[in-house]
């Protein structure tokens, strides 16, 4: 039996202030744990194991069991649909989900075309409006599809807005606030309770100091 | 419609080869062999149903029913699930005499899957209904049961978490009042969200107790120690009996001597509204998705007949891939004859076989690659030529 419990981090945006988190919670990471280029990063004196993934795949790693526990943007969450616990909000790398486009524009009645990277998301929020409308799936740069007229709307996350504002775009709905959650395999969460129980009481602890 | 490719199937859809058959066979049989054992018979049912009836039944999502036509135009379903067949059938005529009945099954089932289509939409599952009484002896004698069964199957690490329908339930009705306003916070405990759990709790005009209640429920998980701190906050009626029940079963579980597999979790709910009382989910170490689960239902009133039940199903699959790969040993024999011998060879197969040694009679010349065959098997005999050339 293996007690190393195994953590999947986001790489990019989330993943410093994730692990800032960690180190808080009196977690110690290695230094070169923030600028590695390895995918599975080893803290034995922690009995940690970390894997590195593309942030929308860590509920995904956890939803198989191949980590035990995830840190994970609820955009990832709503849009993947994974079956898993979604135990803590970390309150961290806040930002929102929103439908934007071009200023004064409005949908185009014939064929009313949305841009996303969250097709399931942008999906429900249009069916749940009482509109049908087309998705189509984008990987990155999603603000360019209004510029070019692929279509007149967009579903995409916004932290800060420049993006958007840069290039001429304005936001029309706020979908749903985003902040990063730690979420946990039902097998672990109940086959290592104890572990988890701990390290989640532990992040529990330094995510609510700022609430009181 | 893109075309079809040669060895293409339907989607989720898998061969079982030899060498797995073997080993899913075995496993099979280790389990039903327990089940036999405690006195459970195996029934079969149709792998089709009518949607009308079995489908709506049934807990499965509808979404995930495979559904055909038959020739009146009645909506047919295959069998997603062996309980709500077999409920069909005890409500039809098993329980005629109002005895306690112990059934057994191991069955295909399909569900169609909605994510990563590769996922087997065609699976095998072996469990018990133990239906016709409400005893608690009766939730223990099943949970026993699965727990022997998967021992006997030589599954070392795996682990049941007990939880009970009706606790949080009651907690909810006893603390928001009306039935309505408890399934917003079932739905959450129910696709996992606690962080939309407690966000909830806190929005809603409660006393501070309350809240910690209803928070306090989620910490609900652990051994026998947590009842104390489960019956802290609940109030009388159902919320207590639902703990009473549990402890009776501690009880129970600790008599069979098996309680080591055994945790408690009062977060655990089901599919809306299906079970009624006792429910358990078991997990192995090595897969990340329970590889079983089971609990007391009420189901078979819905085929109009007043009896409550209890069961289990455990998914083969998921079981195999928990008991890892243990390279199968093949343990057959093959004699190689040619036609001068041959019936000096059909005698020695005869003789093997009837002592209950696998053996292969094979024409020597049928074969071209003689190492590449002779390697798959434990022992050779060539009975081959005119002379004794071993």
């Amino acid at each position: 039996m293996n007690d190393i419990l195994t953590i999947a981090m986001p790489k990019g945006r989330i993943f410093e202030e994730a692990a800032a988190l960690l180190r808080k919670a009196g977690y110690k990471l290695p230094p070169e744990f923030d600028d590695s280029r390895k995918l599975i990063i080893d803290v034995p004196e922690e009995n940690l194991r970390f894997i590195l993934s593309k942030p929308m795949d860590v509920a995904t790693y956890v939803e198989h069991g191949v980590a035990d526990i995830g840190i994970a943007g609820k955009d990832v969450l709503l849009e993947e649909e994974r079956d898993v616990y979604e135990l803590l909000d970390l309150k961290i790398s806040g930002c929102y989900l929103a439908v934007a486009g071009l200023p004064d524009t409005k949908m185009n009645d014939v064929a009313p075309r949305v841009a996303t990277k969250y097709p399931n998301v942008a999906e429900a929020y249009f069916r749940e409006q009482g509109e049908q409308v087309e998705i189509i799936k984008l990987n990155g740069s999603i603000e360019l599809a209004p510029l070019i007229g692929l279509s007149d709307r967009i579903v995409d996350i916004v932290s800060t807005g420049r993006t958007m504002r840069e290039n001429g775009l304005v936001e029309y709905e706020r979908i749903v606030d985003v902040t990063s959650r730690l979420i946990v395999n039902p097998v672990s969460y109940r086959m290592r309770d104890t572990q988890i129980d701990e390290l989640v009481s532990r992040l529990h602890e330094v995510v609510s100091v700022g609430e009181l | 419609m893109s075309q079809l490719f040669m060895f293409e199937k339907p989607l989720g859809m898998r061969d079982t080869l030899p060498e797995l058959y073997e080993k899913k066979d075995r496993v099979r049989l280790s389990m039903a062999e327990t089940f036999k054992l405690w006195g459970y018979q195996f029934i079969e049912t149709p792998t089709l149903e009518y949607y009308e009836t079995v489908g709506a039944a049934s807990a499965i999502n509808d979404a995930q029913l495979f559904k055909l036509l038959d020739k009146e135009g009645h909506t047919l379903v295959l069998r997603p699930e062996m309980t709500t067949p077999i409920a069909r059938v005890a409500a039809s005529k098993l329980l005629q005499d109002d005895l306690p009945v112990r059934l057994a099954y191991s069955a295909n089932v399909f569900r169609a899957q909605q994510r990563e289509g590769g996922r087997p939409a065609e699976f095998e599952q072996i469990g018990v209904e133990y239906l016709n009484e409400d005893t608690i002896s009766c939730d223990g004698e099943v949970i026993a049961l699965l727990i022997s069964s998967l021992k006997k199957a030589g599954l070392e690490q795996f682990q049941i978490s007990i939880g009970h329908a009706g606790f949080a339930q009651e907690l909810f009705v006893q603390i928001l009042g009306t039935n309505g306003r408890a399934t917003a916070l079932r739905k959450f405990l129910y696709e996992k969200n606690y962080v939309g759990y407690r966000e909830h709790v806190q929005s809603l005009n409660l006393s501070s107790i309350d809240k910690q209640r209803l928070l306090k429920l989620l910490q609900l998980r652990g051994g026998e120690e947590i009842m104390s701190s489960a019956a802290d906050i609940i109030e009388n009626g159902e919320g207590k009996k639902a703990i009473s029940e549990l402890e009776e079963l501690w009880n129970i579980v600790k008599d069979y001597g098996v309680e080591d597999h055994v945790k408690f979790d009062f977060s655990i709910v089901s599919h809306m509204s299906y079970y009624s009382g006792i429910l358990f989910e078991v997990y192995a170490g090595k897969v990340g998705f329970p590889i079983g689960n089971g609990g007391r239902y009420s189901l078979i009133e819905k085929f109009g007949k007043k009896a409550s039940a209890t069961g289990f199903a455990v998914r083969l699959d998921m079981l195999l891939e928990a008991l890892g790969g243990s390279q199968s040993e093949t343990d057959c024999h093959c004699i190689f004859f040619s036609q001068e011998r041959r019936s000096e060879a059909f005698q020695l197969a005869k003789e093997m076989r009837e002592q209950g040694q696998k053996s292969i009679l094979q024409d020597i010349s049928g074969v071209n690659n003689l190492d590449a065959f002779t390697k798959k098997f434990a022992k050779t005999t060539f009975l081959i030529g005119g002379r004794n050339n071993e």
